[in-house]
């Protein structure tokens, strides 16, 4: 989030409720928000470490608000970040460790680990095409859904995988 | 070109049901219980319909080895199977688990080694290959893996075709031609040679050609599998509604949003079920939101 915010203060001063609504606007519904308070904290702490400068505004019938702008040392740290490749979503580990070490533990054995996870997986690529399906005037939820969509269906190529070899 | 295209048309007049409304059961589902392992289930193979009167399909211990030139591998090891009126089932598992196999039984173009096979309640593994032909023109849709259209033929003449061996007239098979063509983005494609058609062209046009005559079963072996992500939309999007008419479909699939689709995945392992689940929402209160994949990842 640190980032989101960086780049939308890079474009204009805002404040944190602002801010809020720009996600909000730019991600769509389906986009996990943020609340208010987390931006709050998020905006101190780059505050604090000189990436954005915050200035009170006086209101005339309410309290105080804060606009923020980003400093140079922001740009830098923002530029930075649009430089460096993202690491791509690693394997579900938790999952594989299950996986491998339920043999012999009595607790679990691994078609039934496999099934349920395939379930797992079906189940919410059906929430999805729910999903997908309310939103269908946002192109931005539409991409960011199709991306996840294409997330399960690779985890579940990857289960395959798992039951030709172990099974 | 759209899923709506001619809802108003004068001549047809405005939005009919394309396909005729089957009753669909309302009562609840009481299925057979479903195995978390490949044991055989103990359910005794009584001849005719389900415990609940509506089994589409009844498929008992059913075996199927192929052998080739002294080499035989079982594709199909004891496989139990209900599938109630009105189902949508989606069949899954790795290259090699006896999918294709599967469906070609449950279709007629091949006999089992051993097992029972119940359409309709009716006994059909040990039918004549002429009666199977009249059982596919009339109540079973199929769409396999290499859509066998006529090369030489017209897209439209490959659909219209077993309309007319069924009976229709001339007006009535060119009319849900014309629909199932728009539904699936070929409407354009109509006076094409077959031939001609890319692979996920001719991939369609074998869905409508299976659905031309409004069959109650529809079996479909990886009808997305050379689709783009648009077409595979319009797929879904017909499969959904002749779902929605009551009839019942068995599709084979590694497209997780097709089976997503359905309301309950087989998973075929080794010639065997080796899980028969629903497909559910989220909990119900609890709406699936991207954090619920993202969260997962990285
Ligand atoms: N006509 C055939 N001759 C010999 N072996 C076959 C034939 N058809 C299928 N098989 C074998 O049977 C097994 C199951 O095949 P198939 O039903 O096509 O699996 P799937 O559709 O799940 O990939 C595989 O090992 C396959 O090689
Ligand atoms: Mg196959």
């Amino acid at each position: 989030m640190r980032e989101s915010l960086l780049a939308l203060l890079a474009k204009e001063p805002a404040h944190g409720y602002e801010l809020k609504q720009a996600l909000e606007h730019t991600f769509g519904p389906a986009y996990p928000q943020p609340n208010i308070g987390q931006i709050y904290v998020t905006l101190g702490r780059l505050e604090k470490t000189g990436l954005i400068r915050g200035q009170d505004v006086s209101q005339s019938s309410r309290p105080n608000k804060r606009v923020y702008e980003i400093t140079d040392a922001g740009r830098e740290e923002l530029a930075a970040w649009f430089e460096k490749p993202t690491e791509g979503p690693r394997v579900r580990d938790e999952f594989f460790l299950k996986l491998i070490l339920a043999p012999g533990t009595g607790g679990a054995d691994r078609l039934a680990l496999i099934n349920k996870q395939r379930r797992h997986y079906l189940n919410t690529m059906r929430g999805l095409s729910r999903l997908a399906a309310e939103g269908r005037d946002n192109r931005v939820s539409q991409l960011l859904i199709e991306g996840a969509m294409l997330h399960l269906q690779a985890d579940l190529d990857w289960l395959e995988r798992c039951q030709e070899e172990l099974e | 070109m759209s899923s709506t295209a001619g809802a108003s048309d004068p001549v047809r007049g405005p939005e009919r049901p394309r396909f005729p409304r089957i009753p669909r059961p309302r009562l609840p589902r009481a299925r057979t219980p479903r195995p978390e392992s490949s044991a055989p289930s103990a359910t005794p193979a009584t001849p005719g319909a389900g415990p609940h009167g509506e089994a589409v399909l009844r498929v008992r211990g059913l075996v199927r080895t192929h052998r080739s030139e002294g080499s035989a591998v079982r594709a199909l090891d004891g496989v139990d199977l209900d599938v109630d009126r009105g189902e949508f089932v989606a069949v899954m598992g790795p290259s090699g688990a006896g999918k294709s196999t599967l469906l070609h039984l449950l279709g007629g173009l091949d006999r089992p080694d051993g097992g029972q096979i119940w359409l309709e309640g009716r006994r059909v593994d040990g039918l004549s290959e002429a009666r199977w032909a009249l059982l596919r023109r009339r109540s079973v849709g199929i769409v396999f893996q290499f859509s066998n259209l006529v090369s030489t033929m017209t897209v439209a003449d490959n659909v219209e075709l077993p309309a007319l061996l069924a009976g229709a007239s001339a007006r009535q098979a060119r009319t849900r031609r014309e629909e199932l063509l728009g539904e699936l983005g070929l409407a354009d494609k109509a006076r094409a040679v077959a031939a001609g058609l890319s692979g996920g062209e001719q991939q369609r046009v074998a869905l409508a050609r299976a659905l031309v005559n409004e069959p109650g079963l529809l079996l479909a072996d990886e009808p997305t599998g050379s689709l783009d992500s648009r077409s595979t939309r319009d797929v879904l999007r017909l499969l959904t509604r002749f779902h929605e008419q009551g009839r019942t479909i068995v599709l084979v699939t590694h497209d997780a949003r097709v089976a997503a689709t359905a309301e309950r995945v087989v998973s075929l392992f080794d010639g065997r079920v080796a899980d028969d689940a629903a497909v559910e929402s989220a909990p119900r209160g609890r709406r699936t939101t991207l954090a619920d994949v993202l969260e997962l990842k990285g």
